[in-house]
């Protein structure tokens, strides 16, 4: 449809636009014909962070369809985790959304556990918890960064990565990784807390504290982002509950959904979870509920902290995990949205099948839904706040 | 071809050549997977490899000088790889960065996976680790530097040419299918 055809059945009014305030004046008689431009952004470009493939068609600088390709990243995750044994798939899950890794073995851990009816140790439960959540920061600190980035603002990339150096630190000496941690074992971690930990953290927090506000300064005070991403981009709620979208897209849409409070599983149910929430559903709102998720992840680590109690980080396991036959569903609340495990077991040492519900997938659903009718350059707004992982769309 | 490639170079001319290009390294990062985000800790304040003289602003491959492919190859990817490496200007070299970008690591037995970046361009070092840490990374640039400082363009080029079957156009049976347009 033409721009101006488009105009005349919204009565003037240019379907899509911000707000749908932008009026134009109709002086051609419906014959004015301009022709769409196709246009290839991907797989490999700077803009997608990551190698997500989106074919649009823009009439002017007016996007009037897009279509995300997926696929690049298809690693067959599901299909190894056939050929892997309980012990294995824990290396191999942290791996598809790379930057959630501790949360996405929690997963993995915590069917296996409910399937062979294990018992965790209480510490080994506490620190589950905070890692998860040292896991939730260093997550937001690369969207933080990378949206800022994509805006064309540099410095929090810098600024953001001395805080996620930091924590990698916290975590490598817990864990001995910097990105994938495979810490967690079916029954309770690989090892305790080394000597210096809990100093570290505390120290940390209040420090994570700090710089986030400054994060909010820089750029929620920033002119500029405001212009590029009030009102762009904006989702409603019903629409984000259709798609299956969950996580801060979702929050900012103003529906509190999160798995920490609605089915908690670890020791969720023993701290006080806060779920940031936004009203427009905007890129503006989004990154808002993104900086607000860094300090709930504070507030819940210090709760950590002071309620980690002393013993045994493992539980007793057999030699051979082996889950009994029958199938389990775990939800877990993964930085980017709601992650599901659907483990089905033959009684065998490797899982029949294991089925990933990934965030990033229904997250990625509603870029078409957001870009059409919008402009080309508010595209770069829309898809950098939308906060997928392209591993964790493929899988 | 020029002068330059194809003539052995007396050596301070080649010494004055191989070191300017040897800390400007226009870096292009093919990251796609986990180990990109190694690869921007790299390019970030703690490790900061633009002090060796890698320099992280190409803005495409036509304004490249080095390839670091980071991350795992798909076989849907690897058009793509092989045709954004044929658009960087001579000479050019790549670092597979990763276990799965050097030999597809733990996707060794997935379907779907490239195992291995030099099935689809020629690598000059492979850095390993799943991912790799930045010093790593550093240190597969540091052996880049050696290898350019030391090399010879026309012995380069010489092993390339005789790698690569002669191509007469379009329609040739020889042509490799990665080499058509995605």
């Amino acid at each position: 449809m033409t721009q101006a055809a488009a105009a005349d059945a919204a009565g003037g009014v240019l379907p899509g636009a911000p707000g749908e305030s932008l009026q134009v004046e109709v002086r051609s008689d419906g014959d004015l014909q301009t022709q769409d431009m196709n246009l290839n952004i991907g797989p490999q470009h700077p803009a997608t962070h990551g190698v997500l493939r989106v074919v649009i068609d823009v009439d002017g600088e007016r996007i009037v369809r897009a279509q995300p390709v997926i696929g690049y990243m298809h690693r067959a995750f599901e299909k190894l985790a056939e050929h892997r044994d309980y012990r294995q798939i824990i290396a191999l899950v942290n791996r598809h959304d790379w930057l959630s890794a501790f949360c996405n073995e929690v997963g993995v851990a915590l069917a296996v556990e409910r399937m062979m009816e294990l018992e965790v140790p209480e510490r080994a439960q506490w620190i589950r918890t905070m890692m998860c959540e040292w896991n939730r920061i260093m997550n937001h600190l690369m969207f933080v960064s990378s949206f800022g980035l994509e805006l064309g603002a540099i410095t929090p990339m810098f600024y953001a990565f001395r805080e996620r150096e930091d924590i990698q630190n916290l975590m490598e000496s817990a864990t001995g990784g910097r990105l994938h941690f495979t810490y967690t074992r079916g029954g309770g971690l690989k090892d305790d807390l080394p000597l210096g930990f809990l100093k570290a953290s505390e120290e940390l927090v209040p420090l994570v504290r700090r710089r986030n506000q400054e994060y909010r300064d820089l750029l929620l005070g920033n002119e500029i982002f405001h212009a590029r991403t009030k009102g762009v981009g904006a989702l409603e709620p019903e629409v984000a509950l259709d798609y299956g979208v969950t996580g801060p897209a979702l929050h900012a849409t103003g529906v509190a959904e999160d798995s920490r409070v609605t089915e908690p599983y670890l020791k969720y149910d023993e701290v006080d979870v806060t779920v940031p929430v936004a009203e427009n559903g905007d890129s503006y709102d989004r990154f808002q509920v993104l900086l607000d998720r860094i300090d709930a992840s504070c507030d819940i680590i210090e709760q950590c902290l002071g309620n980690l109690p002393a013993g045994p980080f493992a539980a007793k396991t057999p030699k051979q995990v082996k889950a009994p036959e029958g199938a389990i569903y775990v939800r877990t609340e993964n930085p980017l949205g709601q992650g599901g495990y659907y483990l089905i077991s033959d009684g065998g040492k490797q899982p029949y099948r294991l089925r990933m519900r990934t965030p990033s997938f229904n997250n990625v659903q509603m870029i078409p839904h957001l870009l059409e009718g919008s402009m080309l350059p508010d595209m770069i707004a829309i898809m950098g706040s939308v906060y997928f992982v392209v591993g964790d769309v493929d899988r | 071809m020029g002068l330059i490639e194809s003539h052995e170079v007396p050596q301070p001319l080649k010494f004055v050549l191989n070191w300017g290009r040897k800390y400007s390294l226009w870096v292009m990062n093919f990251g796609l997977a986990c180990c990109a985000i190694e690869f921007i800790a790299t390019s970030a304040a703690r490790h900061d490899f633009i002090r060796l003289g890698v320099i992280p602003f190409a803005h495409g491959p036509r304004q490249a000088d080095l390839m670091v492919v980071a991350g795992t190859l798909t076989d849907k990817m690897a058009p793509a790889i092989k045709r954004l490496y044929d658009q960087m200007p001579e000479p050019k070299y790549v670092i597979s960065f990763g276990s799965c970008s050097n030999c597809g690591g733990p996707y060794w037995d997935s379907y779907s996976v490239t195992k291995g970046v030099d099935q689809v361009v020629p690598v000059d070092v492979y850095v390993p680790g799943c991912p790799p840490r930045p010093e790593a990374l550093l240190e597969g640039i540091v052996t880049l530097q050696q290898q350019i400082e030391h090399e010879s363009l026309k012995e380069r080029y010489a092993a390339r040419d005789a790698r690569r079957p002669v191509v007469a156009g379009d329609g040739d049976p020889t042509r490799h299918p990665l080499d058509d347009p995605m």
